[in-house]
């Protein structure tokens, strides 16, 4: 895990190397300074000249101005060295991500991946500065205060090593007991907050209800349990003072006591009033660092679980290998499906598709039918390799899509996905998406197609009108005609609708089809629908069920052959020829 | 924000937080500022012990008896280790009790927040992000943490270590304690401007933050269309550019609160050297000394006085450390007073209602139980009477607009009979969901009244006129829980048998029965396990739970298979049977049959009537149904 992270450090190596020569310089300093002052003390109870005390104080001066100075520059290197570390692991975790091919995805919830960019990298960023600064800077107090206590207090600095151990048993006894504590609760914690989300998120069935109440007894029930459990781990953490505390009173009493016994009984001659003050002074330094040491402790325990959350995105090996020297030229829109079988993941048992042969010609209308799990989402995203097919091979223009280059391959297969979304920004921001350099012309005759010109020029602010987050504040039909106007952009190869008109009413549906005709005649469009009107005029109509083609022909030849499309058509069609089950169909915001 | 903090006063945050935890823990809290108090002072005193000590020390260590020199020297250190003993109790007991406070108060506030929230107007949700709303309970409530637990506690503590070492200094020598006294102008110069720099720093980081973390989240939820674009390199350029930003505004933050510590410590590293040169100075030239207690300055004394000028530098360190703490706390629970101060809905009425047997003679009497019979209660000077709920439903000249420039509905006038169903068809934002909220009040009508049963809405309590109607929204919010919990949301009473009926009703129990753990199936993440269409089946089981006489309806838009949608289709049929009924209708088979249907445009009717009149008029509903028409 550590090899995956430190790898981000990148061009931080040096400020983080910095920081580390700082602080080390800086803890020399700072434990030479006791040494001094002790001097100093000495100088003054042995009747100084001031003279001499201006010849410490100079000395002390000098070590202050290096150990402002050091520690300074130790800081400004950690606050560097830790947040652009932090900044290059956001960056390689999205770099990353980018990567991912659609099973990767699958695999994370959106939600999850954000709480790993944000609050994941801050646990690690600030572990990372604790580690730099504290944990290099603890041991060598500790490390260095022992040595100065023995060379200024001789035997005296064995009470040192009492204290010492007494302490560090105790501090690691309450880490270790606190931290799971410490773990359960954030768990609750974020449990907590998620609660409070969907609460939020469902306020108008709560209020719709009547059940302000419940919530109320439900949230409280919720934030007393934490309360219990976060109290019950705070008080473990509290012990830390008073244990603290009191090993610092003993380690005073003793050296105050036995500094007596020695300074008196050598007569001043082996050691001094000044060293049992600075004695005093190194023992609170050592105390300090232990308790810094055991703080670095649980800041790192905490992170260590947001390193692996981050190394698992990191980690993830993006599904689809590109092949050396790959075709970077689709010829035509065919597409051939041989033998296809697909399943989502190796272990799952069943299989989404299975034995698909299916061959479309460059130019046709596909229309394709099935109820929900048939497969036909599946299907079509194997052509833009969305996926790799588990059995078999499916060519585009006659080329197996493993062997293009696979921006080529998606630039000219355009898929209108069915969870479709929109981003901040304006419409011709969000336009441009499939293809930056088209001109505001181009933009105008895509949308034209898509049946979205005449009612973005309804809007003030025209093609310049802003798209709030997710597409919040278009219809839902309008949404789906601006997706459609994107793809066209693309002037794909291929182009696919996954059921992309539903929100959209029949006539206008019928004239996107027919522009589709006229326009692009020479473009593979594979139409996905539920209604049996946008597909009724296809060259190739494939009836799905259960991950087969259970129908394949136009409408004449299935009319004749296919029972659930005969009954599918008197259940839709009955009456009025264009009016389905769907016609009138639009989506309302919420607030509406 | 920050400036209605600012003009909202630091100091009148900081009050308001000291009576909520004063009466949050009327006994405890007193009791802490006691303990710390206390055990401050004993952490300062020590110091006149050792003093003691030393002085012992060098008035014997010439002589070299050591047994002399311990008898007048063990009572002082036997003080001192009662001192300590005393102090350590007081620490034990502070942080313990402290602990249970801060997580005590944290709860309390909590759930303040939350309770507070449950009665704002729907208005409130509408306007703010989700996100926003949960900043509150997250960011703000952390940094409220961070104040009361440490930074309270430290600041209290050092102030008054900091006093009692001033007094004491005081006590030895006035003239040393001016030197340390410029020391302390100093320190708190530099970490006003180090501490404030931080704290507006690390402000304008978690702006930054919020920013990044919007982008990510829209470029996560879309990521495939990403992927389908070709689009990678765009989002990462667009990522790093608010990468960058917050980076920048983090390293300043930090490098500013890191470098405070070690500019203090060393500010006393160098008052160290003064107060030396001071001292010696005194010493030598035997200069006159004054002091509280009046003795003259000595070599013990000048000792002592290094001792406490260390000491003096590390509690002003430990104060200048929280500054940012405290600032950050006084801005986030700025933030949560100002939540848990807003306007909740209003709500004047009186009328209730209760469940209720109606006898032969059709007097109506009041009952505990669930009866399928309601009654509206109304108190008029002591004198209770009752009115059946039937479901007559009247609306007379109805304005209302969401904001001042945008009216939503004018001059609408309808009726519903009990058990007749009346459908709202129209374009986005010609206002048939404004319609229904107000007629549940999620909205209050601005002009128009509303009658229910013959009663004016507004004269009947929220809670009972909502609950008096069972509601299926157009989009579905479950809860985290079982799939049986989620029915049971409408009707808290009703049995597991009650709630399967209503699943069986509704058409869900065919597919719950199929789920492995059937009606015990965990929903997490508004059940996002299950399918669009199995999750409004379960959003119609909840409301035909309540069973109440009115239901208000807004049909799904969204695509579901065709199978699915009958199976739905067929739900909402049973559920409107002998219901007043409030529909927002997009299926052609809920207008054909409705009682009226009213095509609304821009807020106003325009027609009105049943299928068959309105074909015949050939006005917009014909125009809409043939297809003829564009919606929105």
């Amino acid at each position: 895990m550590l090899k995956t992270l430190l790898k981000s450090v990148r061009e931080y190596k040096k400020p983080s190397i910095l920081c580390f020569l700082f602080i080390v310089a800086e803890s020399v300093t700072e434990t030479a300074i006791p040494f001094i002052t002790a001097s100093l003390a000495n100088a003054i109870n042995d009747g100084a000249t001031i003279s001499e005390i201006l010849r410490f104080g100079g000395v002390l001066l000098v070590l202050a101005f290096f150990s402002l100075l050091f520690g300074v520059l130790g800081g400004v290197f950690a606050a560097r060295a830790a947040q652009g570390f932090a900044k290059n692991l956001r960056q390689d975790m999205m770099y990353k991500i980018q990567t991912y091919n659609f099973e990767n995805i699958d695999r994370f919830s959106s939600s999850s991946l954000v709480t790993r960019l944000t609050t994941d990298v801050s646990n690690i960023s600030f572990s990372y500065m604790m580690i730099i600064r504290t944990a290099i800077r603890g041991p060598l107090m500790l490390i260095f205060s022992v040595v100065m206590g023995f060379y200024m207090g001789g035997m005296l600095a064995v009470t040192y090593l009492v204290t010492i151990p007494i302490l560090a048993f105790c501090l690691i006894l309450v880490a270790k007991k606190a931290m799971p504590a410490f773990r359960r609760v954030f768990r609750k914690y974020d449990r907590l907050n998620e609660s409070v989300e969907e609460n939020v998120r469902g306020m108008r069935v709560v209020k719709g209800f009547a059940r302000q109440e419940y919530e109320k007894k439900k949230f409280h029930d919720a934030a007393y349990d934490i309360q219990k459990e976060f109290t019950y781990a705070e008080r473990l953490v509290s012990l830390n003072t008073p244990v603290m505390q009191l090993s610092m009173n003993i380690n005073s009493v003793a050296i105050l006591f036995l500094g007596a016994k020695f300074v008196i009984e050598g007569r001043g001659l082996n050691m001094n009033i000044g060293q049992v003050s600075a004695m005093l002074t190194y023992g609170i330094q050592i105390l300090m660092s232990l308790m810094m040491l055991s703080m670095v402790y649980v800041i790192i325990t905490i992170s260590l679980e947001s390193g692996n959350r981050v190394c698992e995105v990191l980690n993830e090996v993006p599904g689809l290998k590109m092949k050396e020297d790959p075709v970077k030229e689709v010829p035509n829109g065919s597409v051939d499906f041989t033998g296809v079988s697909f399943k989502y993941s190796e272990k799952a048992k069943r299989y989404a598709l299975q034995d698909i042969d299916v061959h479309i010609r460059s130019g046709m209308t596909v229309g394709i039918l099935g109820d929900t799990g048939a497969g036909k989402t599946t299907l079509i995203q194997l052509i833009p390799r969305l996926y790799d097919v588990t059995e078999g091979e499916v060519k585009v223009g006659g080329i197996n899509v493993k062997d293009y280059d696979i921006r080529s391959l998606r630039d000219s297969v355009s898929v209108v996905l069915q969870k479709n979304e929109l981003f901040s920004g304006t419409i011709k921001d969000n336009l441009r998406w499939g293809n930056e350099d088209a001109t505001d012309e181009e933009i105008r005759e895509a949308c034209k197609l898509a049946q979205a010109d005449e009612f973005i020029n309804t809007f003030p602010e025209g093609y310049d009108t802003m798209i709030e987050q997710g597409g919040t504040n278009v219809s839902g039909g309008q949404k789906q005609r601006l997706c459609i106007a994107r793809a066209l952009l693309k002037k794909p190869k291929i182009l696919i609708l996954d059921d992309s008109t539903s929100a959209v009413d029949t006539k206008t549906d019928a004239k996107i089809r027919a522009g589709f005709k006229s326009f692009i005649p020479e473009t593979t469009k594979i139409i996905i629908a539920q209604r049996i009107a946008s597909v009724r005029d296809a060259d190739l109509i494939i009836m799905m069920h259960n991950g087969t083609i259970s129908h394949m022909g136009t409408d004449r030849e299935l009319m004749e052959s296919c029972q659930t499309y005969r009954e599918l058509y008197e259940e839709q069609m009955s009456g009025t020829e264009e009016f389905g089950t769907a016609s009138v169909i639009q989506e309302v915001p919420v607030n509406g | 924000m920050d400036k209605k903090v600012k003009a909202k006063g630091t100091g009148k945050v900081f009050k308001r937080i000291m009576k909520e935890l004063f009466s949050a823990y009327p006994v405890m809290f007193p009791l802490v500022i006691v303990l710390i108090v206390l055990s401050s002072i004993g952490a300062a005193i020590p110091d006149i012990f050792i003093q003691k000590v030393l002085s012992i020390i060098t008035d014997w260590y010439a002589t070299g008896d050591w047994a002399g020199a311990r008898e007048h020297m063990v009572p002082t250190i036997l003080l001192l280790i009662g001192l300590y003993a005393l102090s350590l109790l007081c620490v034990f007991a502070y942080t313990q009790l402290m602990a249970v406070i801060t997580q005590g108060f944290l709860s309390k506030m909590r759930q303040k927040m939350f309770n507070g929230m449950q009665d704002l107007p729907l208005g409130f949700f509408d306007r703010k992000k989700t996100g926003d709303i949960m900043s509150y309970y997250t960011n703000d409530i952390d940094t409220l943490r961070q104040l009361v637990s440490q930074a309270l506690v430290s600041m209290l503590r050092a102030g008054l270590v900091l006093l009692v070492v001033l007094f004491m200094m005081l006590y030895y020598s006035v003239w040393v304690t001016l030197v340390v006294l410029l020391g302390v102008v100093a320190m708190t110069i530099v970490s006003k401007k180090m501490g404030g720099g931080s704290a507006k720093h690390f402000i304008a980081s978690q702006i930054a933050m919020g920013r990044l973390e919007g982008y990510a989240q829209e470029m996560m939820n879309g990521q495939k269309v990403i992927k389908v674009f070709n689009h990678e390199e765009e989002v990462k350029k667009g990522f790093d550019s608010l990468n960058e930003d917050y980076c920048e505004n983090m390293t300043k933050a930090h490098t500013f609160a890191n470098i405070l510590p070690p500019i203090i410590g060393n500010i006393g590293n160098i008052l160290y050297v003064i107060v030396a040169v001071v001292g010696g100075a005194l010493l030598i030239y035997k200069a006159p000394s004054l002091s509280i207690s009046g003795m003259t300055f000595s070599i013990s004394i000048a000792v002592t006085f290094l001792n406490m000028t260390k000491q003096f530098t590390g509690n002003v360190n430990q104060f200048s450390q929280q500054i940012n703490a405290v600032i950050m706390g006084i801005a986030g629970s700025a933030r949560v007073f100002e939540l848990m101060d807003k306007e909740p809905e209003t709500d004047e009425g009186t009328i209730t209602l209760v469940n209720a047997v109606v006898s032969d003679d059709g007097t109506i009497r009041e009952v505990e139980e669930h009866t399928g019979t309601w009654a509206w209660k109304s108190q008029d000077k002591g004198e209770v009477s009752y009115a059946l709920l039937r479901g007559d439903v009247r609306i007379n000249d109805l304005d209302f607009s969401y904001s001042p420039e945008k009216p939503a509905l004018h001059n609408v006038s309808l009726y519903a009979k009990p058990g007749q169903k009346v459908a709202f068809v129209g374009a986005t934002g010609a206002g048939k969901t404004t319609i229904t909220n107000l007629i549940n009040r999620f909205y209050e009508v601005e002009d128009g009244k509303i009658f229910y049963d013959g009663i004016d809405i507004n004269r009947i309590k929220k809670n009972d006129l909502r609950r008096s109607m069972g509601l299926v929204l157009q989009e579905t919010n479950l809860f985290t829980g079982t799939i049986l919990d989620n029915i049971r949301y409408g009707n808290l009473q009703a049995s597991d048998e009650e709630c399967i009926n209503a699943a069986k009703l509704s058409g869900a129990d065919d597919f719950i029965t199929r789920l492995p753990d059937g009606y015990d199936t965990q929903l997490n993440n508004n059940g996002s396990n299950l399918s669009q269409g199995q999750r409004q089946l379960i959003a119609i089981a909840r409301a035909a739970v309540a069973d109440p006489p009115v239901m208000i309806l807004d049909e799904a838009t969204s695509s579901i298979d065709t199978h699915t949608e009958a199976v739905v289709q067929r739900g909402m049929d049973k559920l409107m049977e002998g219901r007043t009924v409030f529909v927002i209708a997009h299926r052609l088979s809920t207008v054909k049959n409705a009682k009226a249907i009213m095509v609304l445009d821009h807020g106003v009717i325009i027609e009105r009537g049943d299928h068959e009149s309105l074909l015949a008029e050939k006005g917009m509903y014909y125009q809409l149904y043939t297809g003829a028409f564009e919606l929105e």
